[in-house]
């Protein structure tokens, strides 16, 4: 498993004076790119109403709690925070545990059209949204006119279209766990009587934890930041955050205190659990690219 | 796992009963045997199942509505669309009408400002990588830090800049204007020539720490004696990056351009977040042109002709990339 904390294989030799000046000058103007969005972010959303309806102002002239109470009243924030949750928690879930049986297939056999369905599985993810967007949406449609299953504008709808978003990163990742899993140790617990199944539950799921944990962090970032989908397939009683939030910054008379406020609150659970996470999902998320 | 015995003996256990076992015993192993064949493809079945619900059918299903006069008039009964031939496509491609010049424009709006972020994410990427390739103080924490942006909720984020770009009250005019007084006026930067610039900003603010982590795991696989050899040859650490560094990066940076390039070049999230349904004209990239002379006009026939287009576009561009670095990786290798 290819993990990132190794500062031992650094270039052995002693670096020179310019390497080190270009490297502190380099990332420190880097670290301020960074940083600003985020600074601003944090800084609006403590400003009272008059702080930012004028030139922007570095520092507050006064630090105010009242954006992240007003936040809530003047759009149906929770509302949104809500279907965003149920969204974005059931295509995790879903997504994972599909995930899971398709990359043991694909990790513990070997069978015909094995490589054709990971380069198909893998290549949707480089598609254009735009390009099945329209017809998915008439599909939808269609399917509620004829059967009376909603999926156009009901929440059902946008977990089963987001679950298929992160499946392909998804199964590639566990693949790559699965398969650094001795195979012995399913072997193992084939003679002791389990069956693929068992093995699967008992051996590999547990030893892929990290993976695993990874992937539902990755699945439930793709869901909670997605807006194309969203923007279409919902109607007012299914919003997103994605969708409401952006409506809350396009109105006439933007709150720009509330909006960073909230772009806040939305933004933590997610970085929050990245950071946390972060070792096992860079190794995932790179895998591909360093094989 | 205890070592109790399995009551059964499963197939796999006990292979040498086989031949003794009468008719009965025959009878079950072909199921067995056919399960095991079927396995791995019961296995894929919910994936397989889904992929194809999702990405497979209504891609298909778009290119035959590329051919249908699929109207807002038809969307609840589209088979009732009459066919349109290569109407749409025509429509698209007629480059000297409004339909046709806009989304020409469109496209070389969006093969810039694709050709500018990629390179300026790669270049950034490349350089905060190298740079921190040995361990100093503070490494770990500086990574952290440059993966925000990777982390936060793409709208989250794009709003955070749309208000640092506002004229009057933004961060980015306050700094040009009222402290720095490199401009006469505050100038807009989300509407005329420099919502392009705004854009650009925005994107590789967001791709380049992807860009900085695909290299950062791609240099921990150069093996140190490379640069030990190096270093006793006498190589400075200047020439260590471009001989041993830069060449042995060439494998991830083959697949990582392509990444970036095809996310960049569909890019939707950005500008929508950014300037709403109608983007200037600008930064008027391609997923946004089709979504609109989609969902605005609900023109769906044509809007399908476009993503078709693109989609063909995508593949030729991928295929030649992927022909041309192959050969040059094999070229390199032999």
């Amino acid at each position: 498993m290819p993990m990132l904390r190794t500062p031992e294989q650094a270039s052995p030799m002693a670096s020179p004076k310019s390497f080190i000046w270009t490297r502190r000058i380099v990332l420190t103007l880097l670290l301020l790119f960074v940083l600003t969005p985020v600074y601003v972010m944090l800084s609006s959303s403590l400003k009272s109403l008059q702080d930012v309806q004028g030139s922007f102002k570095w520092i507050p002239s006064s630090f105010s709690y009242h954006p992240y109470i007003d936040i809530w009243k003047t759009v149906p924030l929770a509302h949104y925070f809500l279907n965003s949750l149920i969204v974005s928690v059931s295509a995790t879930v879903f997504s994972v545990a599909v995930a899971i049986f398709a990359a043991y297939g694909v990790s513990r056999y070997r069978f015909p059209g094995r490589r054709i369905f990971t380069v198909t599985v893998l290549s949707t993810q480089m598609f254009p949204g735009i390009l099945f967007l329209l017809p998915l949406y008439l599909i939808f449609v269609n399917i509620g006119n004829n059967t009376g299953i909603h999926l156009q504008g009901s929440r059902l709808g946008l977990i089963i279209t987001y679950l298929t978003f992160s499946l392909p990163f998804s199964i590639w990742m566990l693949v790559g766990y699965f398969d650094s899993i001795p195979r012995d140790l399913d072997e193992a617990a084939k003679v002791d009587g389990c069956g693929p199944f068992g093995a699967l539950f008992r051996v590999v799921v547990p030893a892929a934890v990290p993976g695993i944990v990874a992937v539902c962090v990755y699945a439930f970032m793709t869901a909670w930041g997605e807006v194309l989908f969203a923007s279409v397939m919902t109607n007012s009683s299914t919003r997103t955050l994605a969708v409401g939030l952006r409506e809350y910054a396009t109105q006439n008379d933007v709150y720009w205190n509330q909006v960073m406020a909230a772009s806040l609150v939305v933004s933590v659970p997610v970085v929050a659990g990245f950071l946390l996470l972060q070792r096992y999902l860079v190794a995932g998320l790179t895998a591909g690219a360093v094989k | 796992m205890t070592a109790t015995a399995p009551p059964r003996s499963a197939p796999e256990a006990g292979p040498s009963g086989g031949k003794s076992a009468g008719g009965g015993r025959l009878r079950l192993r072909v199921p067995t045997k056919l399960r095991q064949i079927g396995l791995p493809y019961l296995l894929l079945l919910p994936a397989l199942a889904l992929e194809l619900l999702i990405h497979i059918v209504p891609m298909v299903f778009g290119i035959v509505i590329s051919f249908k006069k699929l109207t807002l008039f038809y969307i609840s009964h589209w088979n009732q669309a009459p066919w349109a031939n290569f109407d749409n496509y025509h429509t698209a491609i007629k480059f000297n009408q409004p339909v046709g010049q806009a989304l020409l424009h469109s496209f070389w709006v969006t093969c810039a400002f694709t050709v500018l972020s990629v390179g300026l994410s790669w270049l950034i990427g490349t350089a905060a990588a190298i740079l921190m390739q040995d361990s100093f103080r503070g490494r770990a924490l500086l990574r952290a830090i440059f993966l925000v942006p990777y982390a936060l909720p793409v709208y989250a984020a794009v709003i955070t800049w749309t208000f640092m770009f506002q004229q009057d009250t933004g961060l980015v005019n306050h700094v040009l204007h009222d402290q720095l007084h490199l401009t006469s006026n505050k100038p807009f930067w989300l509407i005329g020539d420099n919502s392009f610039w705004a854009l650009l900003t925005v994107s590789v603010w967001k791709s380049w720490p992807f860009a900085f982590l695909a290299l950062m795991a791609g240099l921990q696989n150069i093996p140190r004696e490379l640069y030990e050899a190096a270093a006793m040859d006498g190589a400075g650490i200047w020439q260590q990056i471009r001989r041993i560094t830069m060449p042995s990066l060439r494998p991830v940076n083959q697949v990582l351009v392509l990444v970036l390039f095809l996310w960049t070049f569909n890019d939707f999230n950005t500008p929508y977040v950014m300037f709403g349904q109608s983007a200037p004209k600008q930064a008027d990239l391609i997923s946004i042109h089709i979504y609109q002379s989609s969902f605005v006009t609900w023109n769906f026939g044509s809007g399908s002709a476009m993503s078709v287009l693109l989609l063909l576009f995508l593949l030729v561009v991928t295929a030649v990339y992927l022909l041309l670095t192959s050969r040059r990786r094999s070229d390199a290798d032999a």
